[in-house]
C-alpha cells in the first residue's frame, strides 16, 4: 500500500495532530515502512472468521444504573490548564 | 538486607528482626545514591514513603499486619497515585498530578505495603527499551550500555540493580517479560482481566494488563495475591475469583507436559540464547516434566496483527489528550484547532505520534475492513492456535526473546526492528494469556529469560512451574554485584 505525504497530512489532520513542514517526508517514510510490514495480513484467507475484539469473547457487564461517585469537580478542575467559574476554558469558539 | 526477598523481607518485619522505616530508608538510600546511573525512577517521595513505612511498623506492631505490610514495592509510572505526579513517561502528563488512586495502587495500600517511587518506562508503554521516556533512557544494571528492556524498563532495572525488592509492570505486547529477561529477574503478566486496569493509563485495552516483577516466582505470587481479582470499577475486569498463587508454588511438576512451538526455535533465534533456553527445558524434564514439540502456525503473523490492533486502540484511548482537562497545553493557542493540534505535537513524542497515525489510519473510513477487521479475524486464529496447543500440552515454553539486550541507540532509530524484539511475546497478549519471563542463564554476561505461557487463569501454575525451576537453578539469585566481582 503506497501512501503519500498528502495521505499522512489528511491522516495527522484526523488525529489533531500538527506536523511540522520539515518532517512530513521522514514521517511518511516511517509510517510507509510500517504499513508494508502489516499489509502482510492481506493475503491471509479470513472467510468465515469471525472478528475478535476481546481475547476472553467476554460481553460488556452492566452495572445497575445507580450513583457510586461523589462529585469531585474541584478536585478535577484543580489539574486543568484553565478554568474559571466551574468551566473549563479554551480560546474562542463562537465569534 | 539489600539483597533479601519480598519473602525474606514479610519474615524478618513479621519477626520484628528489622522495621519498615529500616527497610525503606535503606532503598531510598540505595536510589539516591544508585539511580543516577541507571535512571530507573521518575519519582521518588521520600517523606511520604517514610510515613507510610511508620505506619506499617504501627500495624505490625499492633498485630494487625498484611502479608505485605512494610513492604516497599516501585510502581511503573503508569498507574495513577493520589497527589503524586503520574507521568506515563511523556511530557503530555508530565504535570499531572491524579486525584485518585489506581485499582492497583488501593490494593497494594490496603495490604500495607509502602508505595517506593514511580519507575521510568517508554513514553505511554510504547518501546521495547525505556529509551521514548520523556525523563531520559533507563540503563540496564548488569552494563549500563545496554538497554534494561520495555517498556516497563525502569520497573526492571529498580529490581536487578536492587533498588527495590519488587515492582509492578504493565504488559501490552511484552512490556514485563522483555524487560524481566533482559535484567535478569522473574515477571508475570497475567490473564486479561485477572488484575484491574482501573487507573492504569491505557495503551490498547483489549491487550492492557498489569503484572509483578520480582526476582522470584515466590515473589511475584506474593505480589499478585494482592493485586489480583474483580473490580466492579473495570467493566473487564473477570469476576472469576483469584485463588492463593503461593499455596501450589511447590506442587510436583512430575505429569506435567510442556509445549514447545517449533516456530519459537526457528531461524530468527540467538544461537546462544536458544542453547540456555534447552538447558532450562532439560532441568524441568529432570523434575518429571515431559516435552512435546507443538506448532503455532499463525506466529508469522503476530507482529502485522499485533501493529494494527495496538496503534488502532492507542490512537482512541490518546484521543482524550486534548489539552483542556488535565496534562500539557500548548502556550499561546490561536484557536481551539491550534490548540488540539499543538498541545498533541509537542505533547508526544515520535513513537507515540507514529502509532496514533497508524492506529486512526486503520480505523479510518475505506480503510477499516481491510485492516482493523482484518487483524481482529488473524487474531481469533492466532488465539485458536494456542487452545489448540493447551489440548495437547499444559503449559507452552520457549524464549522470551530472540536474543539478549542490545545496545543503547541500536534500536531506537529504527521502529521495525524494535518491533521485532517482541516477536516471542506479543501473540500472548493478542490470545490474552498469562505469560510469565523468568531468568535462565546468560549470553556473554547478558541475562537471557525463559518465556512460559499458560492456560487462561492458570497463573497458579506458571507460578508452580517457575518456582520449582528456581528451586533447581540459582540464575534468579545472580545479581549485578556478584557478576562486577568476577563470578557471572
Amino acid at each position: 500500500m503506497a501512501i503519500e505525504q498528502d495521505d499522512i497530512a489528511k491522516i495527522a489532520e484526523l488525529a489533531r495532530i500538527r506536523i511540522a513542514d520539515d518532517e512530513i517526508g521522514q514521517v511518511t517514510a516511517r509510517i510507509t515502512e510500517i504499513l508494508q510490514m502489516v499489509d502482510r495480513l492481506q493475503a491471509v484467507d479470513t472467510r468465515n472468521v469471525e472478528p475478535m475484539a476481546n481475547p476472553l469473547d467476554a460481553i460488556q457487564r452492566l452495572r445497575p444504573d445507580a450513583v457510586t461517585q461523589g462529585n469531585r469537580r474541584d478536585a478535577f478542575q484543580a489539574i486543568a490548564p484553565a478554568v474559571e467559574n466551574g468551566l473549563y476554558l479554551v480560546p474562542r469558539v463562537i465569534e | 538486607m539489600h539483597t533479601k526477598s519480598v519473602a525474606q523481607l514479610v519474615k524478618g518485619l513479621g519477626e520484628r528482626q528489622f522495621s519498615s522505616v529500616e527497610v525503606t530508608r535503606m532503598y531510598l538510600d540505595r536510589i539516591a545514591a544508585l539511580d543516577t546511573q541507571y535512571n530507573s525512577f521518575i519519582s521518588v517521595d521520600e517523606a511520604t514513603a517514610l510515613a507510610a513505612a511508620a505506619a506499617a511498623d504501627k500495624r505490625l506492631a499492633a498485630g494487625d499486619g498484611a502479608p505485605l505490610t512494610g513492604i516497599p514495592i516501585a510502581h511503573k509510572d503508569i498507574f495513577c497515585t493520589d497527589s503524586m505526579r503520574t507521568s506515563c513517561g511523556s511530557r503530555m502528563l508530565d504535570n499531572f498530578v491524579p486525584p485518585y488512586d489506581a485499582t492497583v495502587i488501593q490494593r497494594f495500600k490496603a495490604a500495607g505495603a509502602v508505595l517506593l517511587g514511580k519507575t521510568n518506562m517508554d513514553e505511554f508503554a510504547m518501546g521495547s527499551s525505556t529509551e521514548s521516556s520523556y525523563y531520559g533512557p533507563t540503563r540496564n544494571p548488569w552494563n549500563t550500555q545496554l538497554v534494561p528492556g520495555g517498556s516497563s524498563g525502569g520497573s526492571a532495572a529498580a529490581v536487578a540493580g536492587l533498588l527495590a525488592p519488587a515492582a509492578t509492570g504493565t504488559d501490552t505486547g511484552g512490556s514485563i517479560r522483555q524487560p524481566a529477561a533482559f535484567c535478569g529477574i522473574t515477571g508475570l503478566k497475567p490473564t486479561y482481566g485477572r488484575v484491574s486496569r482501573l487507573g492504569m493509563v491505557a495503551f490498547a485495552s483489549s491487550l492492557d494488563q498489569a503484572g509483578p516483577m520480582a526476582h522470584s516466582a515466590e515473589d511475584c505470587a506474593l505480589l499478585l495475591n494482592a493485586m489480583a481479582g474483580h473490580d466492579p470499577l473495570d467493566s473487564t475486569s473477570s469476576t472469576m475469583a483469584a485463588v492463593d498463587y503461593c499455596a501450589t508454588l511447590g506442587n510436583s511438576l512430575a505429569g506435567l507436559r510442556i509445549g514447545l512451538p517449533r516456530e519459537y526455535f526457528s531461524e530468527g533465534l540467538d544461537a546462544a540464547t536458544g542453547q540456555c533456553i534447552k538447558d532450562a527445558l532439560q532441568a524441568l524434564e529432570a523434575q518429571g516434566a515431559t516435552l512435546v514439540e507443538v506448532s503455532l502456525p499463525h506466529s508469522a503473523l503476530t507482529i502485522p496483527t499485533y501493529y494494527i490492533i495496538a496503534p488502532a486502540e492507542a490512537s482512541t484511548n490518546l484521543s482524550r489528550f486534548d489539552g483542556v482537562r488535565y496534562g500539557y497545553r500548548c502556550a499561546n493557542p490561536v484557536d481551539l484547532h491550534d490548540l488540539y493540534t499543538r498541545t498533541r505535537q509537542e505533547g508526544f513524542g515520535d513513537e507515540v505520534k507514529r502509532r496514533i497515525l497508524v492506529g486512526t489510519y486503520a480505523l479510518s473510513a475505506g480503510y477499516y475492513d481491510a485492516y482493523y477487521k482484518k487483524a481482529q479475524q488473524i487474531r481469533r486464529l492466532i488465539k485458536q492456535d494456542f487452545m489448540d496447543c493447551f489440548d495437547q500440552v499444559d503449559i507452552i515454553a520457549g524464549p522470551t526473546t530472540p536474543g539478549p539486550a542490545f545496545a543503547l541507540g541500536a534500536k531506537s532509530n529504527d521502529p521495525i526492528a524494535m518491533y521485532l524484539e517482541d516477536v516471542y511475546t506479543l501473540a500472548v497478549n493478542l490470545a490474552g494469556l498469562p505469560g510469565m519471563s523468568v531468568p535462565a542463564g546468560f549470553v556473554d554476561h547478558k541475562p537471557v529469560g525463559l518465556q512460559l505461557i499458560g492456560r487462561h487463569f492458570d497463573e497458579a501454575r506458571l507460578l508452580n512451574v517457575a518456582h520449582r525451576f528456581q528451586q533447581a537453578t540459582d540464575w534468579h539469585l545472580r545479581t549485578p554485584d556478584f557478576a562486577q566481582g568476577g563470578h557471572q
